[in-house]
C-alpha cells in the first residue's frame, strides 16, 4: 500500500513535469505576442482576459514571460546538469578508476572547490565574466558557469564509487584476463557507474534551477529582456505586501512545484542507483 | 596524535588557501577587462599621467608576480584597495565582518535548534504523520531559493539572522533526521528501549555517542552554507556585512576585493571544517 502511495506521488510528479515542459514548449502558440512585446496602454496592470497574470512595469505580458522563462530554465538546467555530470565523470570517475596519485589529485581539486560556499563561488566566477553582454550570451554564460562549477560533489561520489569498482573482483578478473586501459573502463567500469551518473544528473537539475533563481534575483543571472525564473522572481523585490498583488507569486509557485517534483522523481532515481 | 592531526589540517588549510589564492588571482588576471582603467579616459590627464597609469597596470601582467605582490602585501596587513569603493580592503572587512559573524552565528544557532528539535522528536516519536509533516516543512524550505527567502524576510520584517536560519535549517534537518533515525534503529538502542531506559538516558548515553561525530562534521559544513546564505540575505535586506560587500564587488567587478574575500571565506570554511574534525577526533579519543 505504501509503495502504491509512493508511486502515486512520483507518477504525479512526472506528470506535472511533463505538463510544465509541454506548456513551456508550446509558449509560441500560447503567447504569440512573445516575452518582450510591450503593451504601453497597460503597464503594471493586474490580471485581465488579455493578460492572465497582468503586465510588468513596462507593459510586458507576465504570462508570456513565465512561459518563456520556464522554457529557458527547464531547457538549460538539464543541459548544465549534463555538463557537470560529464565533468564529474571525467575528474572523479577517471581519478577513482586510475587510483593513487590521480585519485588524490582529483580529490584535492574537488576539495579546493568545495571549500568555498556554492553561492559565493558562483557570484565570484560570474563577476569575472563581462556583465554587459547580450541576453542570449548571458543565458549561456549563466548556465555554463553552473555546469562548469557544479561537478564537485558528484565527482567526490564518483571517485569513491570508481575506486571501489577498481578493487572489485570482476574488474580484477577482467584485468587478469588481459583486458586493460580504455577497454576495461568502457566495458566494465563505466556501465557500473551509470546509475550513479544518472542520480547525480537528476540531483543537479533542481540545484541548478535554484542557483539560477538566486543569481537572477541578485542581478547576476540572465540579462533583460530575456526571461528566466530568476529574473521573474526579481519582481518580488518591489512588493509592499503579499496580499496586494498575489499573481506576482506565480513564478515562485511554479518553481517550487517543479523543484518539488524533481525531488520526488529524484528519490525514485536514488532507489534505482542503490 | 592530536597534535599531528592539527598540524595536518593546518598544512592542508595553508595549501588550499595558497592554491585557492593563486587560482583566484589567475582568474582575476585572465578576466576580460583586466588592466583597463576608466581613469585613462579622463580628458584632464595628460599623456604622461596616462602612461604612468598604464605602467602601473603593466606590473600586474605577470600572474605569478601579481600573486606574489598580493601575498607580500597581505603579509604586512595590506589587502589592497577596493576599486569600486575606493577604500582599503582590510578596513572594509573590519567594518563589516562583525555584523556578518553575528548574523551567521545567530542563524546557525536558530537553524540547529529548530532542525535538531524536529529531527529528535521525529526520531523519538516514530509517528509516520509527524515524520511526514516535518519532512514536508523542511522540503518546502529546500525548494525555495535562498534569495526569495531573503526577499520574503524583508516583506514580513523578519530579522536577517532568522532568514539565514531558515535557509540553513532544511539542509541540517535532512541529514540530522536520517542520522538520528538510523541511530535509533540500532539493535542496542532498541534493546535499551525494551528494557525501559528513559528517553533522555537513551539519547545522551547511546544516541549522542553514535551520531555525535557525524553531527559535528555537519556543523562544519553548515558554517559554509550559512556564509553562502549571508550573501542574498545581506544584499536584499540592506545589511552592511561581508555578504553585501561580496555582492557589490561582483556587480562592480571589483576583482581585487573579490579575490581577498574568496581567500577569507575559504579560510573561514576550512577552519570550521577542520575544527569540527579535530573536536570529533577528541571526543572519539575520550570514548576510547
Amino acid at each position: 500500500m505504501r509503495i502504491l502511495r509512493r508511486n502515486f506521488w512520483r507518477n504525479l510528479a512526472c506528470a506535472i513535469l511533463l505538463a510544465v515542459v509541454g506548456v513551456s514548449v508550446a509558449a509560441n502558440w500560447l503567447a504569440p505576442g512573445g516575452y518582450a512585446k510591450q503593451y504601453r496602454e497597460a503597464t503594471d496592470a493586474g490580471p485581465t482576459r488579455q493578460h492572465w497574470l497582468g503586465t510588468d512595469e513596462i507593459g510586458r505580458d507576465r504570462f508570456a514571460r513565465v512561459l518563456y522563462g520556464t522554457r529557458i530554465s527547464l531547457l538549460l538546467a538539464p543541459a548544465a546538469a549534463l555538463l557537470s555530470t560529464l565533468m564529474a565523470a571525467l575528474v572523479g570517475g577517471l581519478g577513482g578508476y586510475l587510483g593513487g596519485r590521480w585519485a588524490r589529485g582529483a580529490m584535492a581539486v574537488t576539495d579546493l572547490f568545495l571549500s568555498l560556499p556554492w553561492l559565493f563561488l558562483l557570484i565570484t566566477v560570474r563577476a569575472l565574466m563581462p556583465l554587459n553582454v547580450s541576453p542570449l550570451a548571458s543565458v549561456l554564460v549563466t548556465f555554463l558557469i553552473l555546469g562548469l562549477l557544479g561537478w564537485t560533489s558528484a565527482a567526490r561520489v564518483l571517485c569513491s564509487t570508481a575506486g571501489s569498482l577498481r578493487e572489485s573482483d570482476f574488474v580484477r578478473q577482467a584485468r587478469a584476463s588481459g583486458i586493460r586501459g580504455t577497454r576495461l573502463f568502457w566495458i566494465h567500469v563505466l556501465p557500473n557507474l551509470k546509475p550513479v551518473l544518472y542520480a547525480q544528473f537528476w540531483i543537479s537539475i533542481p540545484a541548478f534551477i535554484l542557483s539560477e533563481a538566486n543569481l537572477g534575483i541578485l542581478g547576476l543571472g540572465v540579462a533583460e529582456p530575456m526571461p528566466s525564473w530568476g529574473s521573474l522572481l526579481k519582481e518580488l523585490e518591489g512588493l509592499v505586501s503579499v496580499g496586494e498583488e498575489p499573481w506576482k507569486f506565480v513564478p515562485l509557485l511554479l518553481l517550487v512545484v517543479v523543484v518539488t517534483s524533481f525531488q520526488l522523481v529524484l528519490s525514485k532515481q536514488e532507489e534505482v542507483s542503490a | 596524535m592530536l597534535g599531528r592531526r592539527i598540524a595536518r589540517h593546518g598544512l592542508a588549510m595553508l595549501a588550499t588557501v595558497l592554491l585557492g589564492g593563486l587560482l583566484s588571482a589567475t582568474l582575476v588576471r585572465l578576466a576580460p577587462g583586466f588592466g583597463v582603467d576608466e581613469q585613462q579616459l579622463d580628458p584632464h590627464l595628460n599623456s604622461e599621467s596616462i602612461q604612468a597609469l598604464r605602467q602601473a597596470r603593466m606590473e600586474h601582467r605577470n600572474i605569478f608576480r601579481f600573486y606574489f605582490h598580493s601575498l607580500q602585501r597581505a603579509a604586512h596587513g595590506d589587502l589592497g584597495t577596493s576599486i569600486s569603493l575606493g577604500q582599503p580592503v582590510s578596513a572594509l572587512l573590519r567594518q563589516r565582518a562583525p555584523l556578518t559573524m553575528r548574523l551567521v552565528g545567530i542563524g546557525l544557532l536558530l537553524s540547529w535548534a529548530g532542525a535538531l528539535a524536529m529531527a529528535l522528536s521525529a526520531a523519538c516519536l516514530r509517528v509516520t504523520a509527524y515524520d511526514a509533516l516535518t519532512t514536508a516543512i523542511s522540503g518546502m524550505f529546500l525548494c525555495i531559493p535562498a534569495a526569495v527567502l531573503a526577499l520574503l524576510s524583508v516583506l514580513w520584517n523578519v530579522p536577517g539572522a532568522l532568514a539565514i536560519g531558515l535557509i540553513v535549517f532544511p539542509q541540517v534537518y535532512r541529514y540530522a533526521r536520517n542520522l538520528l533515525a538510523k541511530s535509533y534503529s540500532l539493535p542496542h538502542i532498541i534493546t535499551a528501549r525494551a528494557k525501559g531506559l528513559s528517553e533522555l538516558r537513551i539519547l545522551f548515553w547511546h544516541v549522542v555517542p553514535v551520531a555525535g561525530p557525524q553531527l559535528l562534521a555537519l556543523a562544519g559544513v553548515s558554517v559554509s552554507i550559512a556564509i553562502g546564505a549571508a550573501i542574498p540575505v545581506e544584499a536584499l535586506c540592506g545589511l552592511a556585512g561581508v555578504g553585501q560587500l561580496a555582492w557589490q564587488a561582483a556587480l562592480a567587478r571589483d576583482l581585487p576585493l573579490l579575490m581577498n574575500l574568496t581567500i577569507l571565506v575559504t579560510l573561514v570554511t576550512l577552519l570550521a571544517n577542520s575544527g569540527a574534525d579535530v573536536i570529533g577526533h577528541m571526543l572519539r579519543g575520550q570514548e576510547a
